[in-house]
Formats: structure tokens, C-alpha cells, sequence
């Protein structure tokens, strides 16, 4: 008994010096955060880095923090005012929690990616030029470059070239997402945080944002929420495995889902939720 | 048993489809019905004539409503000016920038502003705002009035209003989705921005039909009006002489002053004119609905 207790010890090392290898270059780190809703403790004492340029994957089941950790990263847990937020997220050694910056530019450094497309009350043009705009660019060349560029980056230019200026509720629930994608990619974010941004889709929508991530983490650094265990199987650089508000695994794919430490990371894969 | 479970399901759909038709008949019964009592008039009168006149002599047969009707526009303008920045601004304070907890002390606040009888508004008009008119307001401008004035119509009808849009605005705000405030929030959008740029336009075409049937209930408004808003022919727009309405013409006379011939056909075509304006009001807001959503 004493001898597996050991053995898992080491293991857990072991695991940590994955970790800090990918460390290396981390973009994002979190340190000592903690939520509370009233008495309920959302987020406990939540440590972590994400790795640059490397998709990390957000595991755990239904209820356990992953929404409100990413809202944590772009601040949008401001908007909830029951939520009482305290710890240090620092983006590139800027601790976003604690700053007098100004949240939206912070906010800048982020795309967001949610559940369901959501697009903006107006064209498909103007959603996309929508953060452009709010970042004070005026040339209206530029920004028909930098629209047409994005609307490519997501594959989705040739499909609304024509239609620029309808609503893009005339676009499938799929072509909406990746709509959302680029008006995000917009803004030029350094991360890229998704909140199980295929669950609404139907597979082969879902592949495209699959493929799609694939080739932006050249650019960008993404943080993907999923239940789909076979997505982060296919797409994670980097998986972290939470419960009940707290970081229970972390490390690379191959290590957490061929040897899994906890009865509770094993119960997830075996029942999903 | 599965005889008795299709008849009820027979009769509760016989139930529906005689509800929905009352309700759909409705409306072009009291039209048919109101048409045909004040047919007489329109007989006797050509419609441009009623509608353009302003001469209301009811002894001599002169039947002139446009005073009626311009004093309901005016009323129901200055009411709608006042009213509809005041509910905008504070339906998107009470549903974006508010507490909950705030909201829970809002919610009776409305409900008992609304369901106030307008009897109470017009006495309130009559004690506060008709000597804050005639005592401060008019002075000011250097004009003398009695203070029974549309702007005191105006003024009443918007309190009135106030709660009644507010209201519709609130459900509309509430309906938006915080998924998209926070798409908007994260391209860098300030929260001002993003309610301007988006909880706004998404909720446009709601706005609109809350304004629509603001504006509409405010056109029939009858009783807190007639109180005072000083009930004397006038087509001039003057924010401190007395208008009459048409809601108030047909009560201030409907079975006194029956005993002159036509008078009540008169009467039946101020009601007619009544619905029909407020039947245009609704189509011309439906119809900008119509156009928002399809523009989205
Ligand atoms: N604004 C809030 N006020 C109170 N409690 C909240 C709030 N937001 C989240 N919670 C609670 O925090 C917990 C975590 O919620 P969260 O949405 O982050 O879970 P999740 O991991 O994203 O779940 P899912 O996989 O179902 O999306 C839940 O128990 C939820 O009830
Ligand atoms: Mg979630």
C-alpha cells in the first residue's frame, strides 16, 4: 500500500516535470484563484499555466468551474456581480485581475468562442469589422482587407463573399460559429478561450472548427472547454482535468488518458460526465 | 377510456378555436357596429369635410372634428416625448446596470404605477401639476394660464404611460441574450458601447412595438385627460392653452346632449375616428417591425 502511495508520488513528479517543460514559455498563469458565489466556492485555489501556441484542453464534469475559469481569463466575470474573484491571472506578466488598464483592451488580448454562435445584430460585415472598429482603425480599406483575410482564415469567404451585407442569421448555425471565429481573430488576440464551441454543431461543422484550431495554434494559444473526449484526444497539446472547482490532473494527452491517477479522472472517461 | 380522452381532446379544441374566434371578431363587430351609428353623419357630411373642419357647431349641424383630433395628437405627443426617454433609459439601468436585488424593489414599484385607476392620476394632475403650471411654468415664460393645459394632458398621460412601457421595455431588454453582451464585451467593447451597439439594436424592433402600443393606449386615454387638460376647441399647438381630445369629447357629452338631432351619429364618429387612428398607429408599428426584423 505504502509502495503504490510512493510509486504514485513519483508518478505525480513526473508528471509535474512534463508540465514545467511545457511551461518553458507559458502565455497565461494563474495563481491562487479563487471564486465564491455567496457560500459557494466555485473556483478553489486554481494554480495553472498554459502553454504558448498549444491547445490546452479543459476537462471536468458538468458544473465543476471550466465556464467560469475561462470568464475568469477575459474578465467577463466582472459582468456577474454575485461573483467575488480574488487570485492573480497574468497575461505576458500582466496580472489582469488586479490592474487599473482598461478591461476592454484587455479583453483584446482574447477571443472568446461560445456554446452557441452569437452572432452581433448586424451584417456579416460589420460583425467582423465591429472589434476593428473598436480598436479605432477608420481606413476603410483596411479594414475590408483585414475582412476579407479572416473571413478566409475560417474558410468561410467564398462561401459569403456575395452576401456581405445580409443578416448573418441566413448563415447555418456551423457558418455562424465560424463567423464568430474570425470576428474574434479580428481583434488580433494572443489567446483564443472556447466554451465547447462544437456542441451545438452538427460532426462535420464540428471538424471544420476541429481542423480549423489545428492550424491557428501556429498563431495563437487556445483554451478549448469540451466534453467530447475524443475531441481533446484528437486536439489536446495539454490537458487539465478539474472537479468540484479544483485542478485535480494536468499534463500531456498521451500521460492522462493512458494512465489515469485519480478514481475520478477514471470515473470521467469511463462515464463522460 | 380512450373515447373519453379524444373527447376531451375534441372539446378543448372546439373551446380554442371559439376563444380565438371571439377574439378575432371582436374588433370588426365594435367597427361595423360604430360604422353604421354614426352613418347618418357621413351621409349627411362628406368625410373630408368632418375631418378637416374645425368648426363645431352641433346647433347648426356643423360638425368640425379636426380640433378633436389635433388635440389628442398634441396630448399624445408631448406624452410620448416625455415618456419614451425616460422608459428607455431606465429599462436598460434597471436590466443592465441594476443589482437583483434592485430589480425585486422595482418590480412592485411599476405593478402599483400601473395599476393605479386613472381617476387618481387625474386628481393628482389637478392638485400638482395644474398649479405647478399655471403658478410656476407659464409665469416663467411670461404667459398667463389657467394651467388646465395639453402640456398638463401631456404631463399626466406620460406619469401614466411611464409604467405601462416600462414594463414592455424591461421584458424586451431581459430577452437578449447575455451570451451576446459578452461577445460584444469581448472584441473590446465598453459596457456603454455594447448596450448602444447591441442590446439596443437587438432589441429595436421591441422597442418600437412598446412605443407603438404606449402611443396607442396614451390616444385613448379619456379620463385622467379630460381632467385637465381644460377640454376648449383649439387647433393651434400651445403648450399653455387648453385642447380638447376626442376620447373627452365623446365622454364629456355622450347622453347629455343627445336631445340635438345628429349629435349622436357625431358622437359614434368621434369613436369611429378614434379607433380607426388607433388602428392605423398599430398597423404603421407592426409594419416597422416588419421592416427591423427583416433588416437585421
Ligand atoms: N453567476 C453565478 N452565480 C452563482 N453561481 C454560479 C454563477 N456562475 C456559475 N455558478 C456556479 O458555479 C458552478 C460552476 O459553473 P460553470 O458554469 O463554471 O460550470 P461548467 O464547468 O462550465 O459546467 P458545464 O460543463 O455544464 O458548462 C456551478 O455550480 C454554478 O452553479
Ligand atoms: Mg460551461
Amino acid at each position: 500500500m505504502y509502495l503504490l502511495k510512493e510509486e504514485m508520488m513519483t508518478h505525480n513528479k513526473m508528471i509535474n516535470i512534463v508540465d514545467t517543460d511545457i511551461d518553458t514559455d507559458s502565455i497565461l498563469q494563474i495563481s491562487n484563484l479563487n471564486v465564491y458565489a455567496g457560500d459557494h466556492h466555485i473556483l478553489k485555489n486554481v494554480n495553472l499555466r498554459i502553454p504558448k501556441n498549444k491547445i490546452t484542453v479543459l476537462l471536468g464534469p458538468s458544473g465543476c468551474g471550466k465556464t467560469t475559469l475561462l470568464k475568469c481569463m477575459n474578465r467577463l466575470s466582472d459582468l456577474y456581480k454575485e461573483l467575488d474573484v480574488s487570485g492573480h491571472i497574468y497575461i505576458e506578466n500582466d496580472d489582469i485581475l488586479n490592474t487599473y488598464k482598461n478591461i476592454p483592451s484587455i479583453r483584446q488580448k482574447m477571443g472568446l468562442l461560445s456554446q452557441r454562435p452569437y452572432p452581433l445584430p448586424m451584417s456579416i460585415y460589420k460583425n467582423v469589422a465591429y472589434g476593428l472598429k473598436l480598436k479605432g482603425i477608420r481606413d476603410k480599406n483596411l479594414i475590408d482587407y483585414n475582412i476579407e483575410r479572416h473571413l478566409k482564415e475560417v474558410g468561410l469567404w467564398d462561401e459569403v463573399k456575395d452576401r456581405l451585407h445580409n443578416s448573418p442569421h441566413s448563415l447555418s448555425i456551423g457558418q455562424q460559429q465560424r463567423l464568430c471565429l474570425a470576428r474574434g481573430l479580428a481583434v488580433k488576440p494572443r489567446i483564443i478561450l472556447a466554451d465547447e464551441p462544437t456542441s451545438a454543431l452538427d460532426p462535420i461543422s464540428s471538424k471544420i472548427i476541429e481542423n480549423l484550431f489545428k492550424g491557428l495554434k501556429k498563431h495563437y494559444t487556445i483554451v478549448l472547454v469540451t466534453h467530447v473526449l475524443r475531441q481533446a484526444v484528437r486536439l489536446a497539446d495539454n490537458v487539465i482535468f478539474m472537479s468540484h472547482g479544483e485542478i485535480i490532473e494536468q499534463g500531456s494527452p498521451e500521460h492522462l488518458f493512458k494512465n489515469p491517477q485519480t478514481d475520478k479522472l477514471k470515473e470521467y472517461m469511463v462515464d463522460g460526465n | 377510456m380512450l373515447f373519453r380522452r379524444i373527447i376531451a381532446d375534441r372539446v378543448s379544441t372546439t373551446w380554442m378555436v371559439i376563444s380565438i374566434s371571439t377574439i378575432l371578431v371582436l374588433p370588426l363587430v365594435i367597427g361595423i357596429g360604430l360604422y353604421v351609428k354614426a352613418y347618418p353623419l357621413l351621409e349627411l357630411k362628406p368625410f373630408g369635410e368632418l375631418i378637416g373642419s374645425s368648426t363645431w357647431l352641433p346647433h347648426e349641424q356643423k360638425f368640425g372634428f379636426l380640433p378633436f383630433i389635433l388635440g389628442s395628437l398634441y396630448v399624445t405627443l408631448i406624452a410620448f416625448c416625455l415618456s419614451a426617454p425616460v422608459c428607455l433609459l431606465a429599462a436598460i439601468f434597471i436590466t443592465q446596470f441594476s443589482s437583483k436585488r434592485f430589480i425585486y424593489f422595482m418590480h412592485p414599484v411599476i405593478d402599483i404605477l400601473a395599476g393605479l385607476p386613472s381617476v387618481i392620476y387625474g386628481v393628482w394632475g389637478i392638485i400638482v401639476i395644474v398649479p405647478f403650471i399655471s403658478d410656476y411654468l407659464a409665469p416663467l415664460f411670461g404667459i398667463k394660464s389657467s394651467g388646465y393645459t395639453i402640456l398638463a394632458g401631456g404631463i399626466v398621460l406620460a406619469v401614466m404611460c411611464i409604467p405601462y412601457i416600462l414594463n414592455m421595455l424591461i421584458e424586451v431588454f431581459n430577452t437578449i441574450p447575455s451570451g451576446l453582451k459578452e461577445a460584444s464585451l469581448s472584441l473590446g467593447a465598453t459596457f456603454w458601447e455594447t448596450v448602444k451597439h447591441v442590446v439596443i439594436k437587438k432589441g429595436f424592433p421591441g422597442i418600437i412595438s412598446a412605443f407603438g402600443l404606449g402611443i396607442a393606449k396614451a390616444f385613448g386615454e379619456t379620463m385622467a385627460v379630460m381632467m385637465v387638460v381644460g377640454n376648449m376647441l383649439q387647433t393651434k399647438f400651445d403648450l399653455f392653452d387648453a385642447g380638447y381630445p376626442l376620447p373627452a369629447l365623446i365622454a364629456n357629452n355622450y347622453g347629455e346632449m343627445l336631445s340635438i338631432p345628429m349629435y349622436d351619429s357625431a358622437l359614434m364618429f368621434a369613436a369611429l375616428l378614434l379607433f380607426g387612428i388607433i388602428l392605423l398607429i398599430n398597423l404603421v408599428f407592426r409594419y416597422f417591425i416588419y421592416r427591423t426584423k427583416k433588416n437585421e
